[in-house]
């Protein structure tokens, strides 16, 4: 896994159109470069160029197979790109492992919830604060002074965690016993224990109902406030979207159609298009 | 034949302490398979090694036991890793067939090996320590050699669990087992958990050889085989992946196969031992304590 990436000819700087104001002093926390991906004759992602802020919550919507995943995959180097760059705080990461990603600061949810479901909540928490814990196998198995110290540390930090989403109560449950809405709150906690920068959530409020939807926009605010991290997330939603992102991308057939605040999507005429089809094809 | 409640006790003292080799040996075939998703057949043969390098160590190099068991120990260990990274590592993404295959050619080049260095003659081992037998009694007597084995079995067991349970490598290990892509991008290194495990796996397969040379005293390549493929059923017995399952599936293992040597068959014992395999995979599919498997949708 670890060569570089193809050359790409950087085509001009990106667009930083999206970044809020608050952030359009200071670099982009990602910035990310003619990133595109095929998978044989297929160009799932082409040409995606996105700057995103140190503390903006951003939106990446578009149809079903629009390659909004695949996005959040190449992201995260569980695939390769065949073009483009990524650039977190500056660094590429270009060859760089899945859980090296991970660790330079760009944490996920997934679409289908994949927590670890045979462990408790806590240890799901645990095992995302993982890196920050400074514990190796000597003081695992010989219990150092070091290993508790360590071990309890990384047990409070979990438990304030948890508080986020009020979930304390549920420290000790089995994560696959957990009703639905608060696996997918675990799994955000799970994340961020991770210590990102980016937070990239895949369908966050999926299958949750409006009042929990809500409540999800309102944590989700929190987070960024209280951490001070950028979060991009892909949601269906469009309430959740309009109200929560500051920027937003399109994606359709793995192109970028159109980018900008709320206001500018809700009224593109392209997004139009691809959401709801071509005015002729109504009658069709 | 009369029936003597102390002959029964004896037999499932024994029954345990082989039951307890067979759990130790279970474990890494358990654990192993729970993260990297293979059956490492070459890990019987990691006990044969393990037993000629207390041999090397003890009878030839005249080392104290101590010393000749630690070093068997961390040779074992090693050899885990080394026979992770050469041998299955390259092949992380092959169908799981190929991986069985070249797990088989390992543990044929094991025994090769042991048969080019240390000749087909079997080898003793040395007494390693003058353990006094335990009498319960006038009627029960128990070997030192049992009792250290049923010991020693019951220490690695609790530390493995709170191993498992309790540390963060420990909880690394459980993640990448349940889902291996969700652990790589909260951080995890898998490649260094899978080389972890092998040298957990194959450093309990060095105390097994230490309890196996203990009782047995005689060695040859061949010796891993049979254990191996024993506590290889054990863990499928136990439930294959999950670790109170190896550690259960291997000392009633153990325990079925004494009872039945002693009250049965001592021809049958094997075909006895197998048919409760059987039956218990016809009613329990996955094993004593094997997860139901979720299908995906």
């Amino acid at each position: 896994m670890n060569k570089e990436y193809p050359k790409t000819k950087m085509v001009a700087p990106p667009p930083n159109i999206l970044l809020p104001e608050r952030d359009v002093d200071k670099p982009p926390v990602l910035d990310v470069r003619n990133l595109g991906i095929d998978f044989g004759g297929l160009r799932a992602v082409d040409d995606f160029s996105i700057a995103i802020g140190r503390t903006e919550i951003s939106g990446l919507i578009g149809p079903n197979g629009a390659g909004k995943t695949t996005v959040f995959n190449l992201l995260t180097n569980v695939y390769q790109p065949t073009r483009g760059a990524i650039l977190l705080d500056g660094k590429s990461t270009a060859g760089k492992l899945p859980s090296e990603v991970n660790r330079m600061g760009i944490a996920r949810t997934f679409q289908n919830i994949r927590l670890f479901n045979n462990m408790s909540v806590i240890d799901n928490v645990k095992v995302g604060l993982g890196n920050s814990i400074s514990e190796n196998l000597f003081d695992s198995l010989f219990h150092t002074p070091r290993y508790r110290r360590s071990e309890r540390e990384a047990t409070e930090r979990a438990y304030d965690l948890l508080k986020i989403f009020d979930m304390q109560d549920l420290a000790k449950v089995e994560a696959g016993n957990l009703p639905y809405g608060a696996q997918r709150r675990l799994e955000i906690l799970r994340a961020l224990a991770t210590n990102p920068k980016v937070l990239l959530l895949d369908e966050p409020a999926a299958g949750m109902n409006p009042s929990e939807t809500s409540e999800l926009m309102d944590n989700i605010r929190k987070i960024r406030d209280e951490f001070q991290i950028a979060i991009v997330l892909i949601e269906h939603d469009m309430n959740l979207v309009m109200g929560l992102c500051e920027g937003i991308a399109v994606l359709n057939f793995g192109k970028i159609i159109a980018k900008g605040t709320p206001e500018d999507i809700k009224n593109n005429d392209k997004v139009i298009e691809a959401y709801l089809g071509r005015k002729e094809d109504e009658n069709a | 034949m009369v029936f003597k409640v102390t002959n029964l006790i004896v037999t499932l003292i024994q029954g345990l302490s082989l039951g307890s080799i067979y759990a130790l040996i279970a474990l890494g075939y358990t654990m192993v398979y729970g993260i990297a998703k293979m059956l490492n057949f070459a890990h019987g043969d990691v006990i044969m090694v393990g037993a000629y390098m207390i041999y090397t160590t003890v009878a030839l190099g005249k080392c104290p036991s101590i010393l000749g068991i630690v070093i068997s120990i961390i040779f074992s260990a090693l050899l885990g890793i080394i026979i992770e990274f050469l041998a299955y590592k390259p092949l992380r993404r092959a169908p799981s067939l190929s991986v069985l295959i070249t797990a088989i050619g390992v543990s044929y080049f094991l025994q090769n090996l042991a048969l080019l260095i240390f000749k087909s003659d079997p080898k003793s081992i040395p007494t390693l320590f003058n353990l006094p037998p335990l009498h319960i009694g006038d009627k029960i007597t128990v070997s030192g050699e049992t009792l250290f084995t049923l010991g020693i079995t019951v220490v690695l067991m609790i530390a493995l669990t709170l191993f498992i349970n309790k540390t963060k490598l420990g909880k690394a290990m459980r993640a990448v087992s349940e889902d291996k892509d969700a652990a790589m991008l909260m951080g995890i290194n898998v490649n260094r958990t899978i080389s972890i495990t092998f040298a957990i796996g194959s450093a309990l397969a060095a105390f097994a050889s230490l309890c196996y040379g203990m009782s047995y005293t005689y060695i040859k390549p061949t010796t891993g085989s049979m254990p191996g493929i024993k506590a290889f059923t054990a863990a499928v017995f136990g439930g294959i992946g999950s670790v109170p399952g190896a550690m259960l599936g291997g000392i009633m293992l153990g325990v079925i196969e004494k009872l039945s040597m002693a009250y049965i068959s001592t021809q049958f014992t094997d075909a006895i031992v197998f048919g409760v395999l059987i039956l218990v995979l016809v009613i329990k599919p996955t094993g004593l304590l094997g997860k139901k498997i979720n299908e995906k949708v």
